[in-house]
C-alpha cells in the first residue's frame, strides 16, 4: 500500500517535465529523424546518409570539428588565466558580472559590431593605415571568425571554472607548496585537476555551440568558413533539401552526445 | 653545537588595512622540543606558524632558521611540514598519494617512495589504509593523514595548527598523548598551535602564551602555572581567584580585607598588586580555623572533586576545589599556605619578572 502512494506522489510532479521533455525534445528530434530518410520527393530512402560519407561532407565535418576545438583551445587558453585572477581580486563578484553582462547582449548585434570595427573603414584598418600600412581584409577570413566565437563564448567558458576555483579550498595550495611545490607543479597537481569539472563544463558550453555556429560564421567569415551549420543552413534555405539538412542534423547531435559523454564528470580521481 | 633551530627577532606583522597582528616577537627553539604557541583565537598563533612556513612575510625583523636567514627563502624550500588546521588533504588523491606527495616532488624513487609512505602511515597506525579515498576517513584518520604527509618527508620542523580542535574529547585526549609520544619518538621540533591551555600543559615542553600579538609569557608548563606573569595568563591557564592587593613589604601582602605572609618579594612598599591563588590550593575548613570566610554560594560534583563557588564578606568570589562536600549556603572557613599565595605585578615585563623571581622566588617552595 505504501508503494503504491509513493510512485503516485513521486510521478505527479513529473508530468509538466515529461509533457515538456516530449514536446521540445523527442519530438523535434523525431522530426529530424524522419526527414532525414526522406528524398526530394517525400520517399523513404537512404541516399542522404550515403551522401554523408561523401568526402565533400567528410572534410566539411573535419573543417567543423576543427573550428570548434581551435574556438575551444583559444577560449579555454584565455578564461582559465582570467577565472583565475578573478578569484584573487577582492570584489570578484562584481568583476565577474562585469564579464557576464555582454553575454546578454544580442549575439546578433555583437557580431554585427565586430562587423563595423573589422571592416575596411573600421576603427582597425584606421590604425593600420596611421601606422602607414595599406588597409587589410579582416572580415572574411578565418582568424576573424575564431576571434569573434572566442569572444561571444569566453563568459560561458569563464562562469564554471571560476565557479570551481573559487570552491577550491586555498590551503590546499599552500599545502602543496608546503611539501615542496613550485607554483607550476601546484597549479598542475593540485589546482588544475581539482577544477577539471569547471574546465569539462566550460569546454561542453564551448565546443558543443562552437560545433552548429552558422550565424556567426556567414556574417563574419563569409564562405571561407563552411561548417555543418553553415551546410544545414545551405540545405534548408538555399537547395530545399530538407532530407539532406536533417541527415546533417542528425550526425550533428550524435556528435554533441559524444561530445557530451566524453566531457562527462567523474566524482572521483585517480593518481598524480 | 649550537642548539637553536629557530629564532624570531623583533618580527612584527601588520596589514595593509593597518591591522598590527604581531608586536615585536622574539623567541629561539631548541632542536628536538615541543612547544606550544597558547593563546585565545585571533591572537597571532597561525600568523607566527605561516610566517615559520613561508606562507607570508613578517613585516619587519629576522626569521632564522638553523643561524641562517630565511625571510626570503619561498615556502617550498624550506625545511618545514604543516599539519594544517582543516588538514588540507587532497581530495582528488587517495590517502597513499597525499602522503607521497611531497616524496614525487621531490623526485624519491618508487621502491622508496613505497616504502616510506608505508613507514609513515604504520607511524599513525593507519598501515593498510592507503587505497582509501580521503572522503571515506573519519576526522581523527583525516588528522593522521595530514601528520603522515607531514614526517614522511623528514622535516626538521614540524608545525600543528590547532590539529586536535577538530576532534570529540576522547579522541583529542587519545591524540594528545599520541602526538607526545610521536614527538619524542622522533625526535623533532614540533610547533603546536592552540587555544587549549590543558592541551598545552599536558603536551609541552615549552609553552608561549600570546595575546594581541605579543608573547605575554614563556616557560614550562609547570613554571606558567605555578607562576604566571599577570592576570591574562593567570587566567588563561587554568582556573584561578584573582584579586586586588598591596605588597605591604616583601613576604607581606594584604587582600580581602586582611594581612598575610607569602614568599614574594621585591615590589615597591605599598605597591598595589594581583593576588591569584589556584581553587585547588585552598582547603575547606571551620570558620573559626579559616585565613578567608566565606560563604558556598553553589557547588557542582566535577567528578573527582567538588567545584565550589563562594563568596567573602568583601565580595570577592573564591572558587575552590574540594574533596570535601560543603552545604549550599553554610559559612565556611578557607585555608591555604604561605606559598599557595601568587603575587603579580601590574605591567611587569618578562625578563623583569625573571630577574625579580631569581631573586625572591622559589628558595623556601617546593
Ligand atoms: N589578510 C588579513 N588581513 C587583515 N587581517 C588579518 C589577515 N589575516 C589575519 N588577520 C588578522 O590577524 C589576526 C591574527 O590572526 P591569526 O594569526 O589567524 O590568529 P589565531 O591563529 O591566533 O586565531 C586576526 O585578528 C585576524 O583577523
Ligand atoms: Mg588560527
Amino acid at each position: 500500500m505504501g508503494t503504491k502512494i509513493m510512485n503516485k506522489t513521486a510521478k505527479g510532479p513529473l508530468i509538466p517535465y515529461i509533457f515538456w521533455i516530449l514536446l521540445f525534445v523527442i519530438a523535434p528530434i523525431a522530426l529530424i529523424v524522419y526527414y532525414s530518410v526522406l528524398d526530394l520527393n517525400g520517399n523513404f530512402t537512404l541516399t542522404n546518409y550515403a551522401k554523408f560519407f561523401t568526402p565533400v561532407y567528410l572534410k566539411m565535418t573535419l573543417s567543423s570539428f576543427w573550428y570548434a576545438f581551435l574556438i575551444t583551445l583559444f577560449t579555454l587558453l584565455f578564461a582559465y588565466p582570467t577565472a583565475y585572477l578573478l578569484t584573487k581580486t577582492k570584489h570578484k563578484q562584481l568583476w565577474l558580472m562585469l564579464i557576464i553582462i555582454p553575454s546578454w547582449i544580442n549575439l546578433l548585434l555583437k557580431t554585427y559590431a565586430f562587423i563595423g570595427i573589422f571592416g575596411l573603414y573600421g576603427p582597425i584598418n584606421a590604425m593600420i593605415e596611421v601606422f602607414g600600412f595599406n588597409p587589410k581584409q579582416i572580415l572574411f577570413t578565418d582568424f576573424s571568425f575564431v576571434f569573434v566565437s572566442v569572444y561571444i563564448f569566453i563568459p560561458f567558458m569563464i562562469i564554471p571554472i571560476f565557479n570551481s576555483l573559487d570552491k577550491m579550498n586555498p590551503s590546499l595550495i599552500y599545502a602543496a607548496r608546503d611539501l615542496g611545490a613550485s607554483s607550476w607543479t601546484t597549479f598542475r597537481r593540485v589546482i588544475f585537476p581539482l577544477t577539471i569539472d569547471g574546465v569539462k563544463s566550460g569546454i561542453q558550453v564551448t565546443f558543443i555551440p562552437a560545433l552548429s555556429l552558422f550565424m556567426i560564421t556567414r556574417l563574419i567569415a563569409g564562405n571561407q568558413v563552411i561548417t555543418l551549420g553553415t551546410a544545414i543552413e545551405q540545405q534548408f534555405l538555399v537547395s530545399q533539401n530538407w532530407g539532406m539538412g536533417s541527415t546533417i542534423a542528425v550526425f550533428l547531435i550524435l556528435f554533441m552526445v559524444l561530445t557530451m559523454l566524453f566531457t562527462r564528470q567523474k566524482s572521483k580521481g585517480g593518481r598524480v | 653545537m649550537n642548539n637553536t633551530i629557530i629564532r624570531f627577532e623583533n618580527v612584527t606583522k601588520s596589514y595593509d588595512d593597518g591591522t598590527v597582528v604581531l608586536k615585536n616577537i622574539n623567541f629561539e627553539l631548541e632542536r628536538g622540543k615541543f612547544y606550544t604557541l597558547l593563546g585565545p583565537s585571533g591572537c597571532g598563533k597561525t600568523t607566527i606558524l605561516r610566517i615559520i612556513a613561508g606562507f607570508t612575510d613578517a613585516s619587519t625583523g629576522d626569521v632564522f632558521f638553523n643561524g641562517k636567514r630565511m625571510n626570503d627563502v619561498p615556502a617550498n624550500e624550506r625545511q618545514v611540514n604543516t599539519v594544517f588546521q582543516d588538514y588540507a588533504l587532497f581530495p582528488h588523491l587517495n590517502v597513499f598519494e597525499n602522503v607521497a606527495f611531497g616524496l614525487r616532488i621531490k623526485k624519491v624513487k618508487e621502491t622508496e617512495i613505497n616504502d616510506r609512505v608505508q613507514e609513515a602511515l604504520k607511524f599513525v597506525n593507519l598501515a593498510g589504509y592507503g587505497n582509501r579515498e580521503i572522503s571515506e576517513m573519519s576526522g581523527g584518520q583525516r588528522q593522521r593523514v595530514a601528520i603522515a604527509r607531514a614526517i614522511v618527508n623528514d622535516p626538521e620542523v614540524i608545525l600543528l595548527d590547532e590539529p586536535l580542535s577538530a576532534l570529540d574529547l576522547k579522541l583529542r585526549t587519545e591524540m594528545q598523548y599520541e602526538l607526545r609520544e610521536l614527538q619524542q619518538r622522533l625526535g623533532k621540533t614540533f610547533i603546536f598551535v592552540t587555544h587549549d591551555q590543558e592541551e598545552a600543559l599536558a603536551m609541552s615542553d615549552e609553552i608561549f602564551v600570546l595575546s594581541n600579538g605579543e608573547i605575554k609569557q614563556s616557560g614550562t608548563p609547570v613554571d606558567i602555572y605555578d607562576e604566571p606573569i599577570n592576570r591574562f595568563v593567570a587566567d588563561f591557564i587554568g582556573e584561578s581567584n584573582i584579586v586586588d592587593g598591596l605588597m605591604i613589604e616583601d613576604y607581606k601582602v594584604r587582600f580581602a580585607g586582611k594581612e598575610f605572609e607569602c614568599v614574594d618579594g621585591g615590589m615597591k612598599p605599598n605597591e598595589k598588586i594581583d593576588v591569584v591563588i589556584r581553587p585547588e590550593d585552598l582547603e575547606i575548613t571551620t570558620p573559626e580555623n579559616g585565613k578567608l570566610i566565606v560563604t558556598v554560594d553553589t557547588q557542582l560534583f566535577r567528578g573527582v572533586h567538588y567545584e565550589l563557588s563562594t563568596y567573602d564578606q568583601d565580595g570577592n568570589e573564591w572558587l575552590v576545589h574540594s574533596l570535601k562536600k560543603a552545604d549550599v549556603g553554610a559559612e565556611i572557613g578557607l585555608d591555604f599556605d604561605p606559598e599557595a599565595i601568587h603575587v603579580m605585578r601590574l605591567n611587569e615585563t618578562e625578563a623583569d619578572f625573571d630577574k625579580r623571581l631569581e631573586a625572591y622566588g622559589d628558595e623556601d617552595y617546593e
